[in-house]
């Protein structure tokens, strides 16, 4: 069972419909924000969208920040959605400094304003995932492209869990791996065909229980 | 690097689609949840769906279209058209819809703008704009109407443009009425006053017909997307035909695998 974690925020409609399309097989995918049924799910989704504290404010109201950890830390599949991405590191500068899981080195930073970008990052990008290696790109084409909504970008401690890199004025990390431990500044449920194959990819991650 | 983006544009009343289709293995071609599951399947950035049900008791139609979108359409999507109210938006945005398009309801209250844009995002609130151009005016001076372009509200289309923006638009969805329907090509003056005076992306809307005119917009007038209808409806363009002629131009577009 994968379970989208519901902490009332963002879209979890439309990244379970992404699931149910994407894998075949019956898949019990589910968006609940019950801890009980977090500490059985055998695969977690934290999805998200809006401000980084206010989403990590809910998180921790729940409790569901500490099982989060637990279970991540247990080895249990954790995919990351764009805000979800984010909250995985340690901290975010978004309206302040805000403390994420600290799951993963790094601090959440905005978009420089001198790079003649305009901001959030909004549309179809290219994945660069040919330095690393991730089954999550299982049988995606190099220089793919996905959909991004976005005005933060995570910068990490360590270069070697960045899995892709994008180029939006600057170069940043648009999707990281740390073991089990997975993140996507994107929407793989918007993602047409390459994003589904995504989802599709991180279900079997967490059937096989390989990454 | 980021891609230019193609989006069609459902007109849908009632639930259904308002104007003919040409897709092929449609079971029901009425239905603007598999022209959009089928848009998705050629290569489209986004789709936005416009409710023109002129009745209000009609409108829980357009949130079945939404929930259903959900389950068969893997891109983004908009919904424009007959929402007034936060609940509303919300609403839509619960069945999956990814921005909802202010028109009227902005003009009426720009403060919803400000309202929904800090609730859901800027990146959520799409305000479009009717312009069309104050005849005679030189230097080209255009206004903004509503009720389908049917009522001018004498205000200035770019000084509307930039208020939007400032009060938290995350895009502007600009519709030339002089261009639209003629498809003799975009309005290249009026978008490109509009994006030299927003920071935000500009979609460009009315007058496409033929291949060039896409390119044209995009080089000439720098915007960020081109919305079309009837081209694509009627299978006169295809959405993969329309991105290799920008890809030809030198535009980055996303070739769909």
């Amino acid at each position: 069972m994968i379970v989208i974690i519901d902490y009332g925020r963002g879209n979890l409609r439309s990244v379970q419909k992404g699931f149910e399309h994407a894998v075949a097989h019956d898949l019990d995918v589910r968006v609940s924000g019950d801890p009980k049924l977090i500490a059985e799910a055998d695969g977690l989704v934290l999805p998200g969208v809006g401000a980084f504290g206010d989403a990590k404010a809910s998180l921790d109201r729940g409790g569901l920040s500490e099982l989060i950890t637990q279970r991540a830390l247990a080895g249990v599949p954790l995919l990351g959605i764009c805000l979800g991405m984010q909250l995985l590191l340690d901290k975010s500068l978004e309206f302040g400094e805000h403390e994420g899981l600290g799951l993963v080195a790094g601090t959440c930073r905005p978009f420089p304003q001198d790079v003649g970008i305009k901001v959030p990052h909004i549309g179809w990008n290219t994945l660069d995932f040919s330095a690393a290696r991730s089954s999550l790109f299982e049988g995606i084409p190099a220089e793919g492209s996905v959909y991004f909504v976005h005005s933060y970008y995570c910068a990490l401690e360590n270069p070697a869990e960045s899995i892709a890199r994008t180029d939006y004025g600057i170069e940043f990390v648009s999707a990281l791996q740390k073991g089990n431990i997975f993140g996507v500044q994107f929407h793989p449920e918007k993602s047409s065909t390459i994003g589904l194959k995504m989802l599709s990819n991180f279900a079997e991650v967490v059937s096989k229980g390989e990454y | 690097m980021l891609a230019k983006r193609v989006i069609p544009c459902l007109d849908v009343t009632d639930g259904r689609v308002v104007k003919g289709v040409n897709f092929v293995d449609l079971r029901d071609a009425g239905d603007p949840v598999e022209m959009a599951a089928a848009y998705d399947k050629a290569g489209a950035d986004e789709v936005v769906f416009l409710d023109i049900t002129a009745t209000s008791d009609a409108r829980p139609a357009m949130l079945e279209v939404a929930a259903r979108t959900s389950e068969q359409c893997f891109i983004p999507y908009t919904v424009g058209g007959g929402m007034r109210s936060v609940a509303d938006m919300r609403a839509m945005l619960a069945q999956g819809a990814d921005k909802i398009s202010l028109n009227s309801a902005a003009l009426k209250n720009p403060q919803i703008v400000a309202q929904t844009s800090a609730l859901f995002g800027s990146q959520c609130i799409v305000v479009a704009i009717d312009a069309r151009k104050v005849p005679g005016s030189h230097p080209a001076r255009w206004e903004a109407f509503v009720a389908g372009g049917r009522k001018n509200t004498g205000l200035d289309a770019l000084q509307w443009a930039r208020e939007a923006t400032r009060l938290g638009a995350g895009e502007i969805l600009l519709t030339s009425m002089d261009c639209d329907g003629v498809k003799e090509g975009f309005d290249i003056d009026l978008t490109r006053a509009v994006t030299s005076a927003v920071s935000v992306p500009v979609i460009a809307s009315g007058g496409a017909g033929k291949l060039d005119d896409f390119a044209e917009v995009i080089l000439e007038a720098d915007a960020d997307a081109v919305l079309a209808a009837s081209v694509f409806h009627f299978g006169e363009l295809s959405v993969l035909e329309v991105k290799q002629a920008l890809a030809r131009e030198g535009i980055c577009v996303r070739i769909p695998e």
